[in-house]
């Protein structure tokens, strides 16, 4: 069972956190940018659980941790839709670009 | 080179190939069935290590919420078919080379790190992790699940208040 090392358990979740940082660097439109953040809390969550197995099987505070991100996750899901949702009323475009009014 | 090891290493290769989909597709309903795939996967990564309450959790909120959410907003506020515009080439590249550098540092400096692996085993029961949820002893999470139905309660309200059509007056 143990034959795959910790660390190649956490280079995958660096490269998929790291994938979730480039949509995030490139896409400019809100809804693709909504889910490059759920691609990197998602990588976070697999650190949590490996950490949690391997290093300390004992205890359940990785577990624990996974759960709440998952929920505040789901939470910040639901508020970001209901803004994009309202700034498409208002302005008919959801990219960043158009929605400068606070910038400055 | 075992079985469970070549799954585990399939399984990766398809959550990093559906996350690479998920933030390069030019249509946005193929990046949200890139994104689909990819928590798939990584719920499968978590049966793969055997926590399987984190999976069921994963395939029932992500896959039965977040995502079908997203695809709900898409259909709303977009023309679906249509592709979008490219990124600018050297907002692309830069981004490129910053995502580059910042994974072969951080793989640098994981491979340098040593990892005491404690071989103990690893058996989560729903049962221990409703009991340590509730408790209220040293190692209870009852005071973070309270702040955390606190918080959902206020983000619900927030989104309906934030999400309503306010009606245009009539008289």
């Amino acid at each position: 069972m143990n034959e795959v090392p910790v660390t190649h358990i956490l280079f995958v979740s660096t490269a998929l956190f790291f994938t979730g940082m480039y949509g995030l660097f490139t896409r400019r439109n809100m809804i693709t940018m909504l889910m490059a953040v759920e691609l990197i809390l998602n990588s976070v969550n697999i650190n949590f659980v490996a950490f949690n197995k391997y290093l300390y099987p004992d205890k359940l505070d990785g577990v624990f941790f996974t759960i709440f991100i998952i929920t505040i996750a789901a939470a910040e899901a639901a508020v970001a839709i209901a803004i994009i949702i309202n700034l498409y009323r208002s302005h008919h475009s959801i990219d960043v670009e158009d929605a400068g009014e606070l910038k400055f | 080179m075992s079985a469970s090891t070549i799954i585990f290493y399939i399984i990766s290769a398809f959550i990093l190939i559906a996350g690479a989909v998920a933030v390069t597709a030019r249509k946005i309903f193929r990046a949200a069935i890139g994104l689909l795939f990819s928590l798939v996967g990584i719920a499968g990564l978590y049966f793969w290590m055997e926590v399987n309450f984190i999976a069921a959790v994963q395939i029932i909120v992500y896959v039965g919420g977040i995502v079908v959410l997203i695809i709900f907003s898409i259909f709303l506020t977009q023309k679906s078919g249509e592709e979008m515009p490219k990124p600018i080439k050297s907002r692309k590249i830069f981004s490129i080379l910053a995502v580059v550098l910042g994974f072969a540092f951080t793989c640098s400096l994981i491979s340098l790190q040593t990892f005491k692996v404690n071989t103990n085993a690893f058996n989560v029961e729903v049962a221990e992790i409703g009991n340590q949820m509730l408790s209220t002893t040293e190692h209870g999470f009852v005071l973070p699940f309270e702040a955390v139905s606190i918080l959902l309660l206020a983000a619900m309200i927030g989104c309906i208040v934030i999400a309503i059509k306010s009606k245009p007056e009539t008289k």
